[in-house]
């Protein structure tokens, strides 16, 4: 395991609370940032949707937030962090189809209720803490699993 | 082994890789846009890239839950937001299906991505079995690896 040392990169992007005409703009710039390292497709894979996922909740739920990313040797950390309505049961927010997604996101084809489902089956680990009426706080940590042994 | 990134272009899938891509029953877009007797809006240039599976959804959060790399999809969504999280989810191609036509900032995105964009006035039932009937197989279930060490 860990061969060559990958450069490292660190980068923040803003994210506007309703914004859907730009959702996923962050993800895709993280994408394209994260893809010029030398991280294997499938770990690269898994932290792209993960940071889409929490970018989502972000612009589904929250007034404002930003997402930090930053890739240290092999592995990556993303922290995301909202001023927003909070999240009263984790919990039950982690329930495969749970939403409290707003009309207007679900006509868009949001709201699934598999956001959080999603982010925590492709991070490694998976922090959530939350404040009702203030903000959520969620970081996760992704690092090469077995199966993602780098091929040349 | 290569990973297969949805993005080759018409000489990169020639060869060894598009033969075994073949026998597991993708297609060339080509094929797709013969089958959904469908317009090319964008990305005419890309029509011999192969495509492995396709799926079809009309919730942004299901396709990036469920996606395979290099997957067509067929939606009726036409915001902007869809091809930003088909870029997420490596998707290669987007079928927009029963004639509604993407949005301008759509089209304008997924210029800029190099993601082609078709139309089809087929249903999305119709799609569906245009393109299995042909031979493209579905997108396989997350239990079976969309994510490399998956256990969902």
């Amino acid at each position: 395991m860990a061969p060559e040392p990958s450069e490292s990169f660190a980068a923040t992007y803003p994210i506007l609370g309703g914004g859907f005409f730009l959702a996923g703009r962050a993800s895709g710039e993280v994408k394209r940032r994260l893809a010029e390292l030398c991280l294997s497709p499938e770990l690269l894979r898994r932290v792209v949707i993960a940071t889409y996922e929490a970018e989502m909740n972000i612009v589904i739920h929250a007034v404002s937030g930003e997402i930090a990313v930053r890739a240290e040797g092999d592995c990556v950390r993303v922290t995301a962090v909202d001023r927003g309505p909070g999240i009263a049961d984790i919990e039950q927010a982690m329930m495969p189809g749970y939403s409290t997604a707003s009309e207007k996101a679900q006509s868009l084809g949001f709201g699934a209720g598999m956001g959080l489902v999603n982010m925590q089956r492709c991070a490694d680990r998976l922090w959530i803490s939350s404040e009702v009426y203030r903000g959520t706080r969620v970081e996760m940590r992704f690092c090469p699993r077995p199966a993602e042994k780098k091929e040349e | 082994m290569r990973p297969y990134d949805g993005r080759s272009d018409a000489s990169d899938s020639s060869g060894a890789s598009d033969r075994s891509d073949r026998e597991k029953g993708g297609m060339r877009l080509a094929e797709v846009v013969e089958a959904l007797e469908a317009e090319v809006i964008v990305g005419g240039d890309r029509l011999e890239m192969e495509v492995p599976a396709g799926g079809a959804s009309d919730m942004v959060s299901d396709l990036v839950f469920f996606g395979r790399p290099g997957m067509v999809l067929l939606t009726g969504l036409t915001k902007s937001s869809v091809v930003r999280a088909a870029q997420v989810a490596d998707v290669s191609a987007i079928v927009f299906v029963r004639g509604k036509r993407p949005e301008r900032e759509a089209i304008e995105l997924a210029g800029e991505i190099g993601l082609p964009l078709l139309l089809t006035a087929h249903s999305m039932y119709d799609s569906c079995g245009r393109l299995y009937v042909r031979g493209l197989p579905g997108v396989i279930p997350a239990s079976q690896g969309a994510i490399p060490g998956d256990s969902v």
